[in-house]
């Protein structure tokens, strides 16, 4: 019998989901998300609306963030992550220590 | 001050390096119908353009979403035309640019490309049918009535329309092709 992988979710995330998972461990609305990515990033990650709104979206769909209504200003939408994003967010993690972590002993740390 | 400039592009990257070029010299779109590009005088790069092919038409439920996130970024809605909107942000709130990864390129290109395909589609079959209509008549000696040039010249022009949306695609296969074989090695 063939064993089929688990799912597709084992993949890499995108940068832009990445930073947008992590910039929503507190309640954001979009241009805010554009904003913190830009930040945290120190202005390497400027994220298109367009990519931002078709992630938010992809994202809703998984379950992977909710829409809570805003608090200041009910007409703008704010995010936040669910459990199941932070799980997501917490094997990217993983994997890319494995990556680093490999990447560092075989080329000998140059990049310290 | 308002200006009319009556221009056609085969190319939306190229129409919209235009409309920067226009901002930098202080002429800012206002207003688009079909080759009609209204402007009017700003400062000198006051404002960063982009075009977009929606999904949907403007008015739809889904787009008036989008654009309603859209101007919550910033970002101002100009003109309307079909699916096409035309955007713009102040150069002052830094770079703007509407899809800043590979996928959401490619989505953005391909569904440009749907587009233009299915209109060709729609040309060649129409103009092949009424070529076909006018030789078969024309080579039976016209026994279903004296209307064969008509339908071949009608053919023949509704084709050349098809070629045209044909020349509208080419470069933007030519794109999608390049950046898919971006995202073989990486994001």
């Amino acid at each position: 019998m063939i064993v089929l992988p688990e799912s597709f979710e084992r993949g890499a995330l995108t940068e832009a989901v990445f930073y947008i998972l992590l910039s929503l461990y507190s309640p954001m609305h979009g241009y805010g998300i554009m904003q913190n990515v830009q930040d945290l990033s120190n202005n390497r990650v400027n994220l298109g609306a367009g990519t931002l709104y078709g992630a938010i979206n992809t994202l809703l769909e998984k379950n992977w963030i909710h829409s809570i209504p805003g608090e200041k200003d009910s007409r703008k939408k704010e995010y936040q992550i669910t459990e199941s994003g932070k799980s997501a967010l917490v094997d990217e993690i993983k994997r890319l220590e494995e990556l680093i972590a490999n990447g560092k002993r075989i080329t000998g740390g140059e990049a310290k | 001050m308002i200006h009319v400039v009556w221009k056609a592009f085969w190319d939306y990257e190229k129409e919209e390096k235009w409309l920067n070029e226009m901002s930098a010299k202080g002429m800012a779109l206002t207003g688009y119908s079909w080759c009609r590009y209204v402007f009017e005088e700003t400062e000198h790069n006051q404002y960063a353009y982009r075009i977009e092919l929606l999904e949907n038409m403007p008015n739809h439920l889904e787009s008036v979403a989008y654009i309603k996130f859209l101007e919550e970024s910033g970002v101002e809605c100009v003109a309307t035309y079909t699916r096409w909107i035309y955007l713009r942000k102040k150069t002052s709130e830094g770079s703007f640019e509407i899809y800043t990864d590979i996928d959401s390129r490619i989505k953005h290109y391909k569904r440009i490309y749907a587009t233009w395909n299915s209109l060709m589609f729609v040309e060649f079959t129409g103009g092949l049918a009424n070529l076909i209509i006018g030789i078969v008549n024309l080579s039976i000696g016209e026994n279903l009535g004296n209307f064969s040039y008509g339908n071949i010249a009608i053919g023949l022009s509704v084709i050349s329309l098809g070629l045209i949306f044909y020349r509208l695609g080419l470069p933007i296969r030519r794109k999608i092709k390049k950046l898919e074989q971006e995202k073989t090695i990486r994001e």
